[in-house]
């Protein structure tokens, strides 16, 4: 018997071993930061940050000297505001939903309400709308919303309930069918059931629409962010895709903000704001165009103007009232995208 | 108490149930205790409308339909894997056998990633399919095929170890005395493994019923047809509700407890005719 009690205190030994060797293995190889910031954002901006971060740890060092190093963390931005609520000391996020910011203020109260106000452009660095990928040819003729109803067209973007980006499909959708229709809500439901019935998958997230699309060669349109459209295009093939921006569409806003409850635990403030800051500066807003987003800086929108086709940018606070009423009345249970699928 | 007059392996009888209690309380009872919390905040009106709501019912069906599908194949061929292995000799069998934890070690995410491509229609097995009508990534059928790949190894693991322990000499006694092949395995040899096997496809069943990762990259996802349950789940959680998401999760649980206990009762009056009580 007493052959057995040193067992599982190796087990444990070794279990302890095996955990400093992780943690020594994932230490930083390179020099120590002197401090580190927690950048959260959405799924697809993995590349983007990945680029834009670099050049801020050289920016922050050439001005204040200091060392820092930024992590980036990835998922669907509705996921990483909850990880934040459940207690994910981020010290900054950059999301691509307004909503999933605004959930931080009013059911944690971990920033205040009128976050929006802190930085230029409603505290969007960036936006960018909805286009669409098409086949080689455009064999079957889309060009604008309207056309995504027509009857032999098949399409994939993923769930609004579980992505926003496909919230902003849904939203722009609407809001060209309300600009088409002059607001008449039952010629507005007929079309948007009907390009509804048009999906041919349902992914939760934007990356496994865009696999369904490419790999899988299902559906005549994939709908994503223009931005993302073009990364698609440029990574699978130039030839293979055309990419359309529909000549009405919806202005997807960027949001970024610090947390203030974790900032000041992390003592990281003065760190977030010049990391957001810094993504208003002519080298960020050159990368930031480089992947495709819009720039409001006029100096660099200019330098990628031939990039960006002309489009009647909707607001969806002008379209829906405000974020929270289009959440309530269109994506909420039961609410009119439910009634929308209902058979 | 007798456990502390005998001699165990394992020392101090309080000592092991302590760590066991507090075990279970851990890893099962708290995140249960939570979930039964955010329920609590429903009225039963609320849970009712919510559990009866027309797409969630359509999931359940969905959901059991394909679990019931994908858990009955893996009986079939999940016991002629487990014979395979157990009574027969040949190059490759310690491989085989490997291979059948393999669904485990995969992340179910890069399962069901692989699965949609081979079986979509321009994938390597889907394009065999194609010309023949038969869609399998995007449709039912992908669903099945992803649990099924997710709980085989239930069946081959729980049938397995009764095959080892039961002779070959069994059977060859069978046809010996008389019995056809097939007499010999329905009242000599399956009386034997029945109980393990029913074990492995509830388990395989229950799997199926929660099985996310896997599902949702072959499922197509599509409202009233192709949404299962767990989807339901993840949905409400997106919107922040999680009282919703916890009554949707109230049901699939309560099924798979309900089998499961199900299982256990008919297997202890089944050890009690085979073995005359003493089971």
């Amino acid at each position: 018997m007493a052959r057995f009690t040193p067992h599982w205190l190796n087990v444990l030994r070794g279990g302890a071993l095996v955990a400093t060797l992780g943690l020594t293995l994932s230490a930083p190889l390179a020099q120590a930061a002197d401090r580190e910031l927690l950048n959260t954002s959405y799924d697809i901006a993995r590349e983007l940050f990945a680029e834009i971060n670099p050049q801020f740890v050289t920016y922050w060092k050439d001005k204040t000297g200091e060392d820092v190093e930024i992590k980036q963390s990835h998922a669907g931005s509705s996921k990483q505001a909850r990880a934040i609520m459940q207690g994910l000391r981020a010290d900054v996020v950059t999301f691509n939903q307004v909503t999933d910011v605004d959930v931080l203020a009013e059911k944690a109260h971990l920033i205040p309400a009128d976050w929006q106000q802190r930085l230029p452009n409603h505290s969007s660095p960036y936006y960018s709308t909805m286009a669409f990928l098409v086949r080689k040819g455009n064999p079957k003729h889309i060009e604008s919303w309207q056309d995504l109803a027509k009857q032999d067209v098949k399409l994939v973007f993923p769930n609004p309930k579980t992505s926003g980006n496909a919230r902003y499909t849904y939203l722009a959708a609407w809001a060209a069918a309300n600009d088409f229709d002059n607001g008449d809500e039952t010629k507005i439901r007929d079309y948007m059931k009907r390009m509804l019935g048009n999906v041919a998958v349902f992914d939760t997230g934007g990356r496994g629409a865009t696999t369904t699309f490419v790999e899988r060669g299902i559906g005549d349109v994939l709908i994503t962010f223009e931005s993302e459209v073009n990364n698609i295009r440029n990574q699978y093939g130039k030839d293979d895709y055309e990419v359309v921006v529909p000549k009405t569409d919806i202005l997807a806003e960027f949001p970024v903000t610090w947390i203030d409850e974790y900032v000041k635990r992390n003592g990281t403030e003065d760190l977030a704001k010049g990391y957001l800051n810094y993504l208003y500066s002519d080298e960020a807003q050159r990368t930031l165009a480089n992947f495709y987003y819009r720039v409001n800086n006029d100096k660099i929108a200019a330098e990628f103007a031939d990039r960006f086709p002309e489009t009647k940018l909707l607001r969806v606070e002008d379209v829906f009232g405000s974020w929270q009423d289009a959440m309530a009345t269109h994506f909420s249970s039961g609410g009119e995208l439910d009634q929308l699928l209902r058979r | 108490m007798i456990a502390l007059s005998r001699k165990r392996v394992l020392p101090g009888f309080s000592l092991s149930l302590g760590i066991t209690l507090l075990y279970v309380s851990l890893i099962l009872l708290l995140p249960m205790s939570s979930l039964v919390g955010q329920l609590s905040t429903l009225s039963w009106e609320q849970y009712w409308n919510i559990i009866t709501d027309p797409r969630h019912i359509a999931s359940y069906k969905v959901t059991v339909g394909t679990a019931l599908a994908a858990s009955l194949a893996n009986a079939v061929f999940g016991l002629l894997l487990a014979w395979v292995l157990v009574r027969y000799e040949f190059p490759g069998k310690r491989i085989l056998d490997a291979l059948m934890d393999l669904p485990f070690a995969l992340p179910t995410a890069v399962a069901g990633i692989t699965l949609a491509t081979l079986y979509s229609q321009n994938g390597a097995i889907g394009e065999l399919l194609a010309p023949y009508g038969i869609e399998v990534a995007y449709t039912w059928v992908g669903i099945v095929l992803a649990m099924a790949f997710t709980s085989i190894p239930f069946v081959v693991r729980t049938v397995q170890p009764v095959l080892e322990d039961l002779p070959g000499q069994i059977d060859e006694a069978a046809l010996t005395l008389g019995a056809s092949n097939g007499y010999a395995f329905r009242r000599v040899i399956m009386p034997h493994i029945w109980p393990a096997l029913v074990t492995g496809t509830g388990l395989a069943f229950a799997r199926s019923l929660g099985e996310y990762g896997a599902v949702i990259f072959i499922a197509g996802n599509m409202p009233y047809k192709t949404e299962i349950t767990s989807l339901m789940i993840a949905v409400r959680l997106e919107e922040y509700d999680y009282a919703g998401a916890a009554a949707i999760a109230s049901v699939v649980l309560a099924v798979s407890l309900f089998l499961l206990l199900a299982i256990n009762i008919w297997q202890a009056r089944f050890y009690k005719r085979l073995h005359g009580g003493r089971g």
